[in-house]
């Protein structure tokens, strides 16, 4: 049984009360989640990442297409006991105190008064509020809103946890903290099914994503097979180079940048390395740094799918003029 | 079921934490007001006067609470998206709509026991002690709260289908309608028969508040009779339901962006 499974799901959204015309979000999308598996949903603003999330947790629904989350139709408000949600951007109320509010959670989730009582100390160590249990949440900072949306999506301890944009809103140690957790849930056997549109994260965390653009599903597999070393571009930073040095490396078509006395010349990925630095080092350039960049950024990805060409082996003048 | 308790005792504690109880201040002090200017006036007419104004006090007091806390109870939750965390839980739009609407209920029974507490001290202040007709008030009290039940089902489906500030038009709109059915079916019965019709019709299907408003009787001491008390709760039980299944119906097709 999949933990997910999703047939060419699809959701048109009426652009006004009164108007016929319809916008597509979703374009009969097809996948499946394998369970106990990390699974990333990658695209840029307004991909459709967050349509998929919300029909899934059945907050939207479909124009046409079905999906089921551990065998059971969206339908089915029971599967509901067995997963979790983080929305994007949450909310939560303002009266409550973290405690009261993770409570309330685990009720809803049908919860014993011990059993949340004691859940609701565990996860709010886990995330790191343990010393805000009592404080109401409209003094929660955007960061500490967000930890508490992961916790109250573990409250009862679910099989499949749906995460929309979980790193949203957190400091480089609620990151990492968020990433461990998201580990610690894997090796657990927990299914995670998150979305984002940084590359790092799902980098570091998923085992296969599913790249969205404009409704459609555009890869799907291991970040390692979407993202090919073609996309990769190497990088070489010179400290206030003779002119003769830059004559000498333009044969090789680099984007450059000025930045104060450094000057940063970006090479396509299959370019002979050792023939830049040869070159820079027999003109007299004194390299600071030759290095592999990585695509980090989706945008660009999809950019680069657009124009039919990777980032790196576009010509050195038009990205020129996009550094502008 | 225990899960329409959960959203309903936290609709409860969010009203209480958000002051909606703060009403109670207002209403104490203009019962001690009315006890201390009409505690100069004749002893027969003080009474009735009294009963009036209390009732009435708790009567629009009440519905303030009913239309402005109603009309705002799910679309708050939609609005925030607090919404999203409820749904994604184990929970039913429809036990969403009731555990909202009985923590409303639950929250103007409060209110309501209060004020009546409230009316009543004043009284035994103003009389010196209770006789038993002075217990009369308390059949309108549960009237105030049937019709309070009626408003909240009102404003709920209002809330579900447009703007706040729309669902209190409304629903103010159709209490005040509600209030004057009684007048509309002597106007169509004078009228000609398009507009009889039309009228009858209407008096047919909007809720009837002035059937349920036993202010004035109570005041001067009269009961309604036990076969009418159950007339007009069925009624008023029967209509509330209606609304909400109707407020469900919307609410379970309705797309949360």
């Amino acid at each position: 049984m999949w933990a997910v499974e999703i047939t060419e799901l699809t959701k048109d959204y009426r652009l006004g009360f009164w108007s016929r015309e319809r916008k597509r979000a979703l374009d009969h999308l097809s996948l499946t989640v394998e369970r106990g598996e990390v699974f990333g949903l990658l695209g840029p603003n307004g991909a459709g990442k967050t349509t998929l999330l919300k029909l899934l947790l059945r907050l939207i629904f479909p124009t046409a297409g079905t999906a089921s989350i551990l065998g059971r139709p969206l339908t089915d408000v029971r599967a509901h006991a067995r997963i979790g949600y983080l929305p994007e951007n949450p909310y939560f109320y303002d009266h409550l105190t973290a405690a009261e509010f993770l409570n309330y959670a685990g009720w809803l989730c049908g919860l014993d008064t011990a059993a949340r009582r004691d859940r609701s100390r565990k996860l709010l160590e886990q995330v790191g509020l343990a010393a805000s249990a009592g404080v109401p949440l409209r003094r929660f900072s955007k960061g500490m809103v967000q930890r508490l949306g992961i916790a109250q999506a573990l409250v009862n301890d679910p099989e499949v946890i749906f995460l929309d944009e979980p790193m949203s809103g957190l400091d480089p140690l609620g990151r990492r903290q968020v990433r461990d957790l998201v580990l610690d849930l894997r090796r657990n056997g927990k299914t995670i099914f998150f979305s984002t549109h940084i590359l790092p994260d799902a980098e570091a965390l998923c085992d296969r994503v599913a790249v969205l653009n404009a409704g459609r599903l555009q890869d799907l597999g291991s970040l390692q097979e979407i993202l090919r070393a073609s996309v990769d571009s190497i990088e070489l930073v010179l400290h206030d180079p003779p002119p003769q040095a830059l004559e000498a490396l333009a044969r090789f078509n680099p984007g450059v940048t000025r930045t104060g006395s450094h000057v940063r010349l970006e090479f396509s990925a299959n370019v002979d390395a050792d023939a830049v630095l040869d070159a820079a080092r027999g003109a007299g350039a004194r390299v600071v740094s030759l290095s592999p960049v990585k695509l980090y950024s989706l945008e660009d990805y999809f950019l680069s799918r657009v124009r039919g060409a990777t980032p790196g082996s576009e010509p050195s003048g038009s990205k020129e003029a996009e550094r502008g | 079921m225990n899960r329409i308790a959960a959203i309903a005792v936290h609709t409860f504690k969010e009203s209480v934490r958000e002051k909606v109880l703060y009403n109670l201040v207002v209403f104490a002090l203009l019962m001690i007001g009315a006890g201390l200017v009409l505690g100069s006036v004749s002893v027969g007419i003080n009474e009735v006067a009294l009963v009036n104004l209390g009732l009435s006090a708790v009567s629009v007091f009440g519905l303030l609470i009913a239309v402005f806390i109603g009309i705002s109870l799910v679309w708050k939750e939609v609005d925030r998206r607090t919404l999203y965390n409820v749904l994604s839980k184990p929970v039913a739009r429809s036990e969403f709509i009731l555990g909202k609407s009985l923590g409303l209920v639950l929250t103007l029974v409060v209110n309501t026991a209060i004020m009546t507490a409230g009316f009543y001290l004043v009284l035994w202040y103003e009389k010196g002690r209770l006789s038993g007709a002075d217990w009369a008030p308390l059949q309108a009290v549960y009237f105030i709260l049937l019709q309070l039940t009626l408003v909240v089902g009102i404003a709920l489906l209002f809330s579900a289908i447009s703007s706040p500030a729309l669902s209190a038009v409304f629903t103010l709109s159709l209490y005040v309608i509600g209030n004057l059915l009684g007048d509309l079916r002597a106007l169509g019965e004078q009228s000609g028969t398009a507009l009889r019709g039309l009228l009858r019709g209407l008096s047919m299907i909007l809720p009837d508040f002035g059937a349920l408003s036993d202010i004035a009787p109570a005041a001067h001491g009269e009961l309604m009779p036990a076969s009418q008390i159950l007339t007009h709760s069925v009624y008023a039980v029967l209509y509330t339901i209606v609304l909400l299944s109707a407020t469900i119906l919307i609410f379970e097709r309705k797309d949360l962006r």
